[in-house]
């Protein structure tokens, strides 16, 4: 019963309480969707932190994401014993980059005066959350060896079958309890998309690359 | 042939004083709150100096405006792609330690403090952190310290000039500096729009001031790189890119912007140019020597008539044009050909200019003792020490010309002509032959030189600000009935541009 409350009744609460809130933030508080920069006020610390973090953390997730969305092309993308140690290897080492900059994200809003006086309690709950989930995902990583493949057998089908609305827990419910709670952690996550500063994911500013450099807005139409 | 109407500026450097007056009358209005305390969307400047924030003007390291590569041009920040690149990261901008971190006093001690044995003191209080700071600079720090070591010495617009040349500017500063306001240019070719990722920033079609819109803004904080100028500010409470709004809402009831209104010296002009706007690509890619004819090309003549219907075709209203025609902006820049914009080699299109000042010519001849200088050959006496200046030249030519002397001795030669022209009025009431070559010298007319010299020195406040009627209610009247707007408008629903996460 717990489990399906974790693994199936959860995942779908966060899911839905991040898209409703997302647009409803949107239509509701457009001023405050963005990530509250702080690189005015400290820019030392962050040009370590930002970068690292945001390129490995991508990197991490786009293999998530891929292995749940086209389990196929991942196992075909492991293949043999060395292409699946270089990828392990390369997963490791971006998540070892991810906790530390996470790290130095918190303690850059501990040490700096100015940066802690902008700091909200939104933004110390979701630091404590993603250090938590990058730290549970290295260990993970590191105990449970070729989470490349099970993550094929456990995760993946779970994903899909709740993509599916027919939800099967039975690939994940046996799973030791750090790997269930990095599960979790990734729904909690999902959920603190539209509270936090978070919600700048879905701001990606892609329209930038085509966009003509000069805007020119007329009050009044034409004749 | 795109006609658009531009509100532009003309600052008239020889009659500035240096009072901040225009700075504080900004910062009362509009950036006296939480977040923009440390922001001057009008500064003043001692020049040569390293201004605000420190060397704005060196573009190797702030990477600001665009850039001519191999005959294209693209953003200095390496174009979209640089700006998407670094959108983790902007290693470009300016920390607050390159502005300063705003601070205030602890007044309330001096009454409230317990009974002791020592007078309590009013502390400095940063107001980011609320707590005691030690005052490391503030945004005029080096106000009136041209020729200092410190400060004049690091002007990037000495950058290539030999020792000896410093060493004799030098020498040139310890007699002489002058001033150098600076608000949002509202360029025709913005960088700090073009470099928005979010497309936040837009040019007004009406009026063509630059705005950044708060609700699309996402704080990538892009624009305060592509602005060369930095005058885009990113506010660090609400995470927004702020910037000189150019007064528009006192613009659209018909008041002249707060610095403008508020200028002891009187060295400000407000009026609006005509331009072709399909022309910007083209004024933009000239080489640095040409950048300022470029740009003056584009300016058209308000009473051309095929520029009249083409600005009418384009829906720019009868009111408009006939402020482009009265507009002392028009005839500082185009017509006499006296204002120049400040650093065009930036190719941003910046659309205030400013009237260089004499002072430092004049401060290389008093080398011989102040006063008037006294050629050998006696003929022109004031040219002569136009030809002895380069030095200062060069540097003024660094500032409004890109480099090229050419154009700023050609301002100067009619300011010294004017000058000589008045005193001749002055001394004899007639044009003697002194005044007459001072003004074929520089290719005026004496009527010109009239006309410049009752538009500089004594104009009253409508010569000085033209503004066009902006009206409120004839923009929005295809939205929304003016009359039942009307009774609609007022405070109404205010949030706070507060923000949580």
């Amino acid at each position: 019963m717990a489990d399906i409350v974790l693994f199936v009744v959860f995942p779908y609460a966060a899911v839905i309480v991040a898209v409703v809130m997302s647009v409803y933030r949107y239509l509701d508080q457009r001023f405050t969707y963005s990530s509250l920069s702080s690189q005015l006020l400290e820019n030392g610390m962050l040009s370590w932190a930002s970068v690292a973090w945001h390129y490995s953390i991508v990197v991490i997730l786009l293999a998530h994401l891929l292995a749940a969305l086209f389990p196929g092309v991942w196992a075909a993308l492991l293949g043999g014993g060395a292409r699946l140690a270089l990828i392990e290897a390369t997963g490791m080492g971006l998540g070892l980059i991810a906790v530390l900059s996470m790290a130095l994200f918190i303690w850059r809003r501990l040490a700096n005066r100015r940066v802690r006086a902008v700091t909200s309690w939104g933004d110390w709950v979701l630091l404590v959350a993603l250090l938590a989930q990058v730290v549970m995902g290295f260990i993970v990583a590191f105990a449970y060896r070729w989470g490349g493949m099970w993550y094929l057998h456990t995760a993946a089908p779970w994903l899909e079958s709740l993509v599916r609305l027919d939800p099967q827990i039975a690939a994940v419910t046996p799973l030791p309890w750090l790997v269930k709670l990095h599960f979790l952690g990734g729904f909690v996550l999902v959920a603190l998309i539209p509270f936090t500063r978070l919600v700048h994911i879905v701001t990606i500013p892609i329209a930038y690359l085509w966009r003509p450099y000069r805007i020119v807005i007329w009050n009044r139409r034409r004749a | 042939m795109k006609i658009q109407a531009q509100v532009s500026m003309v600052f008239h450097l020889d009659k500035c004083i240096g009072c901040h007056t225009c700075s504080v009358a900004c910062k009362n209005i509009w950036t006296d709150r939480e977040g923009a305390e440390y922001m001057w969307w009008n500064n003043v400047e001692t020049k040569p100096g390293t201004g605000y924030p420190t060397q704005w003007e060196d573009q190797e390291q702030y990477k600001g405006g665009w850039e001519k590569k191999s005959g294209k041009l693209n953003l200095k920040m390496n174009g979209r792609l640089g700006a998407l690149g670094n959108i983790f990261f902007n290693p470009r901008l300016p920390s607050m330690d390159d502005y300063y971190e705003p601070w205030t006093y602890e007044y309330n001690t001096l009454t409230n403090a317990p009974e002791g044995d020592d007078q309590p003191t009013a502390r400095p209080i940063s107001m980011v952190t609320g707590e005691p700071i030690d005052i490391q600079a503030g945004p005029n720090w080096d106000d009136d310290l041209s020729g200092s070591e410190v400060y004049a010495a690091n002007d990037p617009n000495l950058e290539g000039m030999s020792d000896e040349d410093r060493r004799m500017m030098f020498e040139i500063e310890r007699l002489v500096f002058f001033y150098l306001p600076r608000i949002c240019n509202h360029c025709l070719n913005a960088g700090c729009a073009a470099a928005c990722p979010s497309g936040a920033i837009y040019k007004r079609g009406e009026d063509g001031i630059v705005l950044v819109n708060q609700d699309k803004c996402r704080g990538w904080r892009m624009c305060v790189t592509g602005c060369p100028y930095k005058k885009v500010y990113y506010n660090w409470s609400t995470g927004k890119s702020e910037k000189c709004i150019l007064c528009y809402p006192r613009l659209e009831t018909g008041q002249a912007p707060a610095c403008f209104h508020s200028c002891v010296g009187r060295i400000r002009y407000l009026g609006v140019l005509l331009y072709d706007a399909d022309r910007i690509d083209e004024a933009v890619a000239v080489e640095d020597a040409d950048l300022v004819e470029a740009q003056r090309a584009i300016i058209q003549d308000p009473f051309d008539p095929a520029v009249i219907a083409a600005a009418k075709a384009n829906g720019v209203p009868d009111a408009m044009i006939d402020a482009a025609q009265k507009s002392p902006v028009y005839k500082f820049v185009k017509e006499w050909g006296l204002a120049l914009p400040l650093h065009p080699e930036f190719r941003t299109l910046p659309m205030l200019f400013y009237v260089p000042p004499m002072l430092p010519i004049q401060a290389l001849v008093t080398e011989h003792g102040v006063g008037q200088a006294h050629d050998e050959s006696g003929a022109a006496p004031f040219f002569a020490a136009l030809e002895q200046a380069r030095l200062p030249l060069r540097y003024m030519a660094r500032l409004f010309s890109a480099g090229n002397e050419d154009e700023v001795a050609a301002v100067y030669r009619k300011l010294i002509a004017v000058r000589v022209y008045r005193r001749a009025q002055n001394t004899t009431g007639a044009l003697d032959d002194e005044a007459r070559a001072a003004l074929d010298g520089a290719g005026l007319t004496a009527e010109v030189a009239q006309a410049i010299f009752e538009l500089t020195a004594k104009p009253t406040f409508d010569k000085r600000f033209v503004v066009p009627p902006l009206a409120r209610e004839v923009n929005i009247e295809s939205m929304v009935d003016p009359f039942t707007h009307k009774t609609e408008a007022g405070f109404g629903f205010r949030r706070d541009a507060k923000r949580g996460g």
